[in-house]
């Protein structure tokens, strides 16, 4: 405390002062997407006031949203098509990254590189010919479409950040396993899998984080209302030639933010570690 | 199973006796190949082919509802040609440029200023990365209403400080659409480059500062001659996706702006978009996309050649 008080002056300027600036521009989006939100029109829609507070909050966005969209449909969706991706990106990501980090075979660097470079080719290159092998396997408008697309992107990036985990595991576990004449599968299995839980579920919230942002795939395969995800219907709904229905728009995204901000909250020191392995570790 | 029991009691007639597709699966490079093998094929099916697909797709005349006709070269000719095409490809340079540096710079400030001890140190970067991992589109949704050009918030400041009556139209001019684009691209990827780059600060050793100080480094030279030389590895690794991703950005520019005004904010990945979906040409749409990739590969070595040397 003593510190603390004589310095405070140069604390605040090499501290709270750019610290408080920048919280400042990253939260105020999100203020302002919860006060336009609650906002009657006549206020939304009144150059004359004081925009930063809301006078008369009302929920009629969030009822108009949830009664005449097809919001519900499309949250449901897109957590549908975040947990089915998600679940085949981990399978596959363990299925790379396992003998990639723990064993040699003929092939293992082609194969890595191979992953990095995939997690590499950016969507905008691909999305061209994809709409039109979905068209040819009539999967248009239908979620099988975003959940054999997305996991393109998770794959790569789960193995990847699998990798890093694994590769921290001691080894002496799994040779007393093989030694005791456990079967690899079993050694994997049994003994090794399971002491990777936190790797798993920072693989994951990246992976479920990356399918909820997923936009460009979802908007050229998913044309129908009631197979859209939250982005797609609220930017392609909420919004009709010229006339944006700013009340709903703001009350859609925020909803839809919420599922994302909760998982998060509930993990975001695995988020971070996951976040900062690959670059600071390599 | 007997032949299992009996194997514990003696390996040597385990040798002989096992089935030999068990002791087949169970060499490493069989194992490992057998659980790489459904993975890659999924990959090869779903990016691999589809690359290639695109590069066929590219080399073809081909309008979306009819069979494609090869025609060479002629896509890449006519982008060549397009005067668009050219502007599309210096938008995409200044938006990564200017966003990319917006973000190194600003991250690695935010960075130095959290690595120092406070309250509420874990709540501030947890909050800090909000913009990271909410929905990119829903958040750019709240910034269409600050910058909306009869409605701004910005404005509703500008024209009661009284600096400005009317208040510019961010999305409506070519240069601030552009800049406010940077901004918002900044705005959601300023938080990575500051946790990561916040990460490896850490990851240094105080003892190399208190060796800089006894002699007598200042402050600007402790930065310029530690901190930084030993943050250049990540700095370059988080930069590269950064390229990567700014480059070939969708959804910002899509939802804010649609390239406008006057095709002032396409990016090479809005414009491919526009060709392919709205105008049906997707022998087009594919060779403005594969056309990212030259400029893409080039920045790549580039930062490889200019951050390498500095890292040892």
């Amino acid at each position: 405390m003593m510190v603390e008080r004589r310095d405070w002056p140069v604390r605040a300027v090499k501290l709270w002062l750019p610290l408080g600036l920048f919280m400042l521009f990253t939260l105020f989006p999100f203020y302002w997407m919860a006060v336009t939100s609650l906002k009657p029109n006549q206020e939304l829609y009144n150059r004359k006031i004081m925009p930063l507070i809301v006078y008369h909050p009302t929920l009629k966005h969030y009822v108009d949203l949830l009664t005449e969209t097809n919001f519900l449909t499309w949250t449901y969706n897109t957590m549908l098509v975040a947990v089915i991706s998600t679940a085949i990106s981990l399978v596959f990501g363990v299925m790379l990254a396992y003998p990639l980090a723990r064993m040699r075979f003929p092939g293992a660097a082609l194969i890595s590189f191979a992953v990095a470079a995939t997690y590499l080719v950016p969507q905008p290159l691909l999305f061209i010919p994809l709409a039109d092998i979905i068209n040819h396997l009539h999967l248009g408008d239908t979620l099988t479409s975003v959940i054999l697309t997305y996991p393109t992107l998770l794959i790569p990036f789960c193995a990847w950040l699998l990798m890093g985990y694994f590769r921290t595991v001691p080894h002496e576990l799994e040779d007393a396993a093989r030694i005791d004449g456990a079967t690899r599968l079993q050694t994997m299995f049994r003994i090794f899998l399971p002491l990777c839980v936190p790797g798993f579920i920072s693989a994951g919230i990246f992976a479920f984080t990356l399918s909820q942002n997923e936009f460009l795939y979802a908007l050229i395969f998913l044309t129908q209302t009631d197979v859209r995800t939250v982005p797609v219907g609220a930017i392609a709904e909420l919004v009709k030639g010229d006339v944006f229905y700013w009340g709903q728009l703001m009350a859609a995204a925020l909803l839809g933010s919420v599922p994302v901000a909760i998982i998060y909250s509930f993990f975001v020191e695995h988020y971070v570690a996951g976040l900062t392995s690959g670059s600071v570790k390599a | 199973m007997s032949a299992h029991s009996q194997s514990i009691a003696s390996p040597a007639v385990r040798v002989r006796r096992a089935p030999s597709l068990r002791r087949w699966t169970e060499r490493e490079a069989v194992f490992s190949w057998l659980m790489v093998t459904p993975p890659v094929l999924f990959l090869v099916a779903l990016v691999g082919y589809p690359f290639c697909y695109g590069i066929l797709l590219s080399l073809q005349d081909r309008p979306v509802a009819r069979p494609g006709q090869f025609v060479g070269l002629a896509n890449f000719v006519a982008d060549w040609h397009d005067p668009v095409f050219w502007q599309v490809a210096q938008n995409t340079l200044v938006y990564t440029f200017a966003a990319t540096i917006l973000k190194a710079v600003g991250g690695l400030g935010l960075a130095l200023v959290m690595n120092q001890e406070f309250r509420f140190k874990n709540l501030t970067r947890a909050l800090m990365l909000l913009p990271f991992i909410v929905p990119t589109v829903l958040s750019t949704i709240s910034w269409m209403w600050i910058l909306d050009p009869a409605f701004s918030v910005i404005n509703w400041f500008l024209i009661h400080t009284g600096i400005a009556n009317p208040g510019p139209s961010w999305l409506g001019n070519p240069t601030l659409a552009m800049g406010s684009l940077i901004v918002v691209n900044t705005w959601r990827g300023l938080p990575f480059y500051a946790i990561t780059l916040l990460a490896g600060l850490q990851t240094i050793s105080p003892e190399l500062y208190e060796a800089a100080t006894i002699d007598g480094a200042s402050a600007l030279a402790r930065f310029r001659y530690v901190t930084l030389p030993l943050l250049k590895p990540v700095i370059f690794i988080v930069t590269m996706f950064s390229v990567i991703f700014t480059f070939a950005d969708f959804q910002l520019v899509y939802v804010l702006t649609r390239g406008g005004p006057a095709n002032a904010t396409h990016l090479f990945a809005t414009y491919a978009f526009d060709v392919a979906m709205g105008g049906g040409q997707l022998g087009m749409g594919a060779s403005i996309a594969l056309a990212m990739l030259p400029p893409l590969a080039l920045i790549i070595i580039a930062m490889s050649i200019y951050m390498k040397p500095a890292k040892s």
